[in-house]
């Protein structure tokens, strides 16, 4: 644990050097072209005519071919450059560098999240477009249902030949630390959709899950001097003894805080999805989800109270619901 | 070229012809391993994970998943497919969530939820939904030739 708290230090360290700096100019390798676009309409499945036929185009408001609209960054796309391994290829500008710094600490798993564009003209053939990028913002390690993981916001400009704007681009990705296994080759991807993530149980906490299969929600109670704690762990807080108990919780608390998860959307949970800090009577605090009720009726210090409930997969999980 | 010379465009939707709550016709979008990896390819974007299903196993995912390029060609041909090739798009703004994955169908649904008659700008509200839920949400706004 000590070790993980010092590389993300090491790691939050370096990312702070990150926030504004120049992640690299892309000049395109191509100039807008006609067998790139056709390319791009077959496979979108693209007929528009302004794209590929040039008697059509050159009647429209275009006056001559352009490149579809969504191609805008296509064009200016990092070069191809062997081996394809992430790590082991050369960063060819400061954002693939930017990747491969949290690649090196275990943030292994990317996905994009938000992609804002702005199209300020569409593209003829001959056009040069090159596209310079600054690291807008990365957020600080957040809780995601795919892993623990940090937002980077990266702005495009894209400029033509004569240095004119030709659109803009904000495009979100988060890196992660996966939190779940590899997962078994399955020829029907989604024969299987996921569905919430089970909880790993180990030696310090499955006797709690397993009151919670009972339809028992527990507390830790330490044995020397009484004071109760959640999540389970080997050591109390306040006196340091390694003896503890549970002790069976009623179920009923107040809304503490809570916060409302709008995106992004992972399958398994339902949206909008609250979860809520739970103050329980007896004297400690646990996170779980609030159901029941809408997002806009939650209140802190609304009463609420526990419900064991099955979720998808066989799995059973605490709820909290309005009491009544 | 191989496209077919077009003696004429096709018509373009007008803006008074547009109101808000239209709805678009639904696009299914097959997903499969050969649009997830050509469209890859397409948008130049060599990313590992949407080509190579080894990788994408090895990041915990089930299959090589659909990048965001492919995604955003798809969603501006789904809205110009209904406006008409006239009609240009002025901004795409989307958000990612479920990921695309071969043998998943997406199914292209949207909505007028603006018309801006002074900037002949049109909003539509889209969403393109898989088995795991929704892949995209967002806003596209394309403008219009004005008049009916
Ligand atoms: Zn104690």
């Amino acid at each position: 644990m000590a070790t993980d708290a010092k590389r993300k230090a090491e790691l939050e360290e370096k990312l702070r050097d990150w926030v504004g700096a120049d992640a690299g100019s892309c000049p395109a390798p191509d100039v807008v072209n006609g067998q790139m676009i056709r390319h791009w309409c077959a496979v979108m499945g693209d007929s528009n005519p302004v794209y590929q036929d040039a008697e059509a185009a050159k009647n429209s408001i275009h006056g001559g071919i352009v490149a579809p609209p969504a191609m805008m960054n296509a064009w200016t796309m990092p070069p191809f450059v062997p081996p394809w391994d992430d790590l082991a290829a050369e960063a060819t500008d400061g954002e693939q560098e930017l990747h491969q710094l949290f690649e090196q600490y275990g943030y292994t798993g990317v996905v994009g999240t938000d992609h804002d564009m702005e199209i300020r003209r569409y593209l003829r053939l001959g056009d040069e477009i090159t596209a310079s990028k600054v690291v807008e913002a990365i957020s600080e390690e957040k809780p995601t249902p795919l892993g623990l993981g940090y937002f980077i916001d990266v702005r495009w400009i894209f400029r033509d030949q004569n240095d004119e704007e030709v659109g803009s681009l904000l495009f979100r990705t988060m890196r992660y630390q996966p939190a779940q296994e590899a997962m078994p080759v399955s020829s029907a991807a989604v024969s299987s959709v996921p569905t919430r993530l089970p909880p790993p149980k180990g030696h310090d906490n499955a006797w709690w899950w397993e009151g919670i299969d009972r339809g028992e929600l527990l507390i830790q109670k330490c044995s020397a001097c009484g004071v109760l704690r959640h999540p389970p762990r080997p050591m109390c807080g306040e006196c340091q003894s390694l003896d503890w108990e549970p002790e069976a919780s009623a179920g009923s608390g107040t809304v503490y805080s809570f916060t409302v998860l709008h995106h992004p959307q992972v399958p398994g949970y339902e949206y909008p999805l609250v979860v809520g800090l739970i103050e329980l009577d007896e004297g400690t605090r646990i996170v779980a989800n609030v159901v029941g009720c809408e997002p806009g009726e939650l209140q802190i210090g609304l009463v609420v109270e526990a419900h064991i409930e099955k979720v998808e997969g066989g799995m059973k999980l605490p709820f909290f619901r309005p009491a009544r | 070229m191989t496209a077919p010379p077009a003696t004429r465009l096709p018509p373009t939707r007008r803006l008074g012809d547009v109101h808000v709550g239209d709805e678009l016709p639904e696009l299914a979008i097959e997903v499969t391993p050969t649009l997830v990896i050509a469209g890859a390819f397409a948008s130049r974007d060599l990313t590992r994970v949407h080509h190579d299903k080894t990788d994408a196993q090895a990041r915990g995912l089930q299959d090589v998943i659909m990048n965001t390029l492919t995604t955003n060609g798809l969603v501006s041909r789904f809205v110009t497919d209904w406006a008409g090739p006239e009609a240009v798009v002025r901004r795409l703004h989307l958000k990612l969530g479920a990921p695309n994955l071969p043998g998943d169908t997406m199914k292209l649904t949207a909505t007028v939820r603006a018309v801006d008659e002074g900037g002949a700008v049109v909003s539509l509200e889209i969403a393109g939904t898989n088995a795991w839920g929704k892949h995209v949400t967002g806003t596209v706004e394309l403008v219009l030739p004005k008049g009916v």
